[in-house]
């Protein structure tokens, strides 16, 4: 089977220009994620879990390796290097990503929060709030949010809008940063579930769970991250 | 996506210039005053595209010359050097080697532009309506009665009271005034839409207002726009990709997301470090 | 003036027109570009004349050097031959100007010099009508600036001026601008057409006689050559209209004097409060009751 998603020797590390600091986050991470299964990072702390989804997405330019892509018309694209533009169509098209956090718009609502992706990619407005109202329901999103800004939601409320977000517009590639971390354990149970069927459906995932157990559950292969490199290594690698 | 503006090489010097202003400043040399002629180096080797539809943005600290850049595409302001090219369907126009007739053309055709003071965007000796309809009459449309139906259907899209439409924009608040300069600039549809500091010194939830109501005709109308801003939250609501500016160069560009959470710059990474 | 005076030719060295033949040859040559590029406002360098800025040197000035003798001029003040600034002027050409005719006449006249109105009677390709002007720039209530107002009218921009015509609609559901009504020349230049009342602005359009405009304060001159449209700025939607002159049950009102109903009426109040209007040109007036009066006589 082939890979959606190949990694090979990717590093990140920070380099704080003011401190004249270099911070390692991940090193010679190597791994592949597959349509239809769920790859898990587990390691310590500090380990780089985030920084490897981070770089997959290029919130963060990763300093060393390979991330190469396989799109839905079968090109590879290493997105180490792809250009801003080729990475923005991605992410409105094939790659998707849940955080812990929510960045929305003050006013818009719940619903057209989670409508938003689908809306961006030329859906109609009522088909996207239809699918956005089928996802909220599923993942226990009371009713009587649905028309307001989720500005004021409780953490676990402004959670399960966000995967609602990640997970509507069904990305062939989807990152997932401990989706389920503030979230009760029958509301666990319920996005397990989904997961489950969205994997069913071929989605590759890329995960970070907080919890052993839900790796347990859902990983269908799991990469363990080294620490990091000390830094004082990787200054004199620098230097070299 | 279509490419809707190349800029290459945008350069802008006040003051006459001389052989050594380029070398002698930008954000190694810590200045943008040449000190051999005293001209100020307010941008040089810009260059840029944006797509239809894309918001880029623009961001630097006041006299980082992102002002300059807008000024000089949306013809206020004469470049020293350099290119800019509209793609304008099938046809590609250079900017900076069209007449003036031309320019204006562009400008009341095909470009709008928000200024961060109103006073320079809206006429305040005449109604609120009256500055969509000047807009609308500068691109030729001569019908009173078809002017009043869009100037009404404008400002009611830009949350403007259209029974306010007859009063002067004075009399307005800020962000009021804000919504009528947008109603103004989008009189004409234009693809591409220059927005320059347009929250800045609103109160914060009139500003959030102001940014849903831009994002949101972003996507209605799909109108390209450069935001120009020294603001990163503002940055990090509208734009896709973004561009940093000092002393008149771009220090770096990238990603929204990435310039904000993995900035490579030391410049940059001090500006992400002090935002609140 | 007093009538018996004469200026002191022979002392004083006046050549013919009082302007020294410079003067008059920097005009003319001003006129031809003005006449070429209709509706532009030519800059001339406006003589210091023996009157006041305001009393219609600019129009003096093109008539001085227009003049010559076997012409016959007319000089009129909003319609009238015997007002005040019409007599002096008049009488300054006929001591400046020796062999040429004046007439209060319309259709004797070579040369009109008027103020503020165009006369009734249908001008012909023979004649010359000369317009005072006191604020020769339309765009001077939109841009303060000269150098701005330049471009605008060269790029044919005159969207703030009709900014200022539908604020006006806005405000007062018509146009309300009763005299200068800015008016499009050859589908290019707005010009102020000198305080001449609406009623007036039509008649600029295919005029058979040369129209030209002469600002001597703001040292100005610029033309509606004859067969040239003239526009007034308008809305597509809102037509132009020109002054009313209806009475309160619809009827058109008439001269009071001449019985006339197809001329430009001047309201006049009398010390009773009580209106009764009068035809605004006077040779028209006196014509239109000369054939009255002649018409009762052969009746009688």
């Amino acid at each position: 089977m082939q890979a959606i998603l190949k990694i090979e020797g990717l590093s990140k590390h920070f380099q704080l220009h003011d401190q004249n600091k270099l911070i390692p986050s991940c090193a010679n991470v190597d791994m592949a994620v597959y349509s239809g299964a769920l790859s898990a990072l587990v390691g310590p702390t500090g380990a780089g879990k985030s920084s490897v989804l981070k770089c997959v997405y290029r919130t963060y330019l990763p300093s060393a390796g390979r991330m190469l892509f396989r799109d839905a018309a079968g090109h590879v694209t290493d997105l180490a290097q792809a250009s801003e533009y080729r990475m923005l169509e991605l992410r409105q098209s094939e790659i998707g990503f849940v955080t812990q956090f929510l960045h929305c718009l003050p006013r818009k609502s719940a619903l057209d929060v989670v409508a938003a992706p689908l809306v961006a990619r030329g859906d109609i407005l009522e088909n996207a709030q239809e699918k956005a109202r089928e996802l909220l329901r599923l993942l226990n999103v009371p009713e009587r949010l649905w028309a307001v800004p989720p500005a004021t939601f409780s953490g676990g409320e402004k959670q399960r809008v966000n995967l609602a977000r990640g997970l509507i517009a069904r990305p062939r590639l989807l990152l997932l940063d401990e989706p389920t971390a503030s979230l009760d354990p029958a509301t666990t149970d319920r996005v397990v579930d989904l997961l489950k069927v969205i994997k069913a459906e071929g989605v590759a995932m890329l995960a970070i769970f907080h919890h052993p157990e839900l790796v347990r559950r859902l990983a269908d292969r799991v990469v363990e991250l080294a620490p990091p490199v000390a830094v004082t290594d990787l200054l004199e690698n620098c230097a070299s | 996506m279509k490419k809707i503006l190349e800029v290459r090489g945008l350069s802008k010097i006040h003051g006459q210039g001389c052989a050594h202003c380029y070398e002698s400043t930008g954000p190694e040399m810590d200045t943008n005053l040449c000190p051999h002629c005293g001209s100020v180096v307010a941008a040089h080797g810009v260059s840029f595209e944006l797509h239809a539809g894309e918001i880029l943005g623009i961001m630097g600290e006041s006299g980082s010359g992102k002002s300059t850049v807008v000024k000089t595409l949306f013809f206020d302001d004469a470049p020293s050097a350099g290119e800019a090219v509209f793609f304008d369907g099938e046809q590609q126009r250079s900017l900076f080697a069209l007449n003036a007739a031309e320019q204006r053309w562009l400008r009341n055709h095909r470009f709008g532009m928000v200024y961060q003071n109103p006073h320079l965007g809206l006429n305040f000796n005449v109604s609120a309506g009256g500055n969509i309809a000047e807009r609308l009459l500068m691109s030729d449309l001569t019908h009173y009665g078809q002017i009043r139906e869009r100037a009404s259907m404008l400002l009611a899209r830009t949350e403007v009271l259209p029974e306010r439409m007859d009063e002067s924009p004075k009399q307005f608040s800020g962000g009021m005034q804000q919504r009528v300069q947008i109603a103004k600039a989008l009189a004409t549809q234009p693809p591409l839409l220059f927005l320059d500091e347009v929250t800045t010194g609103l109160d914060l939830s009139v500003q959030a207002r102001i940014l849903d109501l831009i994002l949101e005709i972003q996507q209605e109308l799909r109108t390209a726009m450069i935001v120009v801003t020294h603001d990163l939250g503002v940055i990090r609501l509208l734009a896709g990709r973004t561009l940093v500016m000092k002393y008149g160069r771009v220090i770096e560009s990238g990603l929204t997301d990435q310039i904000l959470e993995d900035p490579q710059h030391a410049y940059t990474q001090r500006l992400v470090a002090s935002a609140l | 003036m007093n009538p018996g005076y004469e200026l002191p030719q022979d002392e004083a060295g006046y050549s013919f027109g009082f302007l020294d033949e410079f003067a008059k040859r920097e005009i003319r040559r001003t006129l031809l570009k003005a006449i070429s590029i209709p509706g532009y406002q030519t800059p001339y360098a406006s003589r210091e004349m023996p009157m006041g800025r305001g009393f219609g040197t600019g129009g003096l000035q093109l008539t001085l050097s227009l003049i010559g003798p076997g012409d016959t001029l007319k000089v009129i003040d909003q319609g009238a031959d015997d007002s005040v600034n019409a007599v002096n002027l008049r009488h300054f050409v006929e001591l400046t100007c020796p062999g040429v005719d004046t007439t209060e006449r319309t259709h004797e006249a070579t040369l009109i010099q008027s103020r503020h109105r165009i006369p009734e009677r249908a001008l012909t390709e023979q004649q010359v009508l000369v317009l005072q002007v006191p604020y020769p720039d339309p765009l001077v209530i939109v841009e303060p600036s000269e150098a701005r107002r330049k471009v605008m009218h060269g790029e044919g921009d005159y969207s703030r001026l009709l900014t200022k015509l539908y604020e006006d609609i806005v405000q007062f559901d018509e146009i309300t601008i009763s005299h200068r009504y800015p008016t499009r020349i050859n589908g290019h230049y707005v010009i102020d057409p000198s305080p001449i009342p609406r009623y007036d602005v039509p008649r600029l359009h295919q005029s058979r006689a040369l129209v030209l405009l002469g600002a001597g304060r703001e040292k100005k001159i610029y033309a509606v050559p004859p067969y040239t449209d003239a526009m007034p700025l308008v809305f597509d939607d809102v037509p132009f209209r020109i002054e009313d002159f209806r009475d309160g049950q619809g009827h058109r009102r008439a001269c009071s004097r001449c019985g006339a109903t197809d001329s430009f009426l001047d309201e006049m109040i009398a010390d009773d409060g009580s209106k009764t209007w009068q035809c605004s040109d006077s040779d028209y007036c006196n014509e239109t009751l000369a054939t009255r009066t002649a018409q009762i006589e052969v009746t009688a």
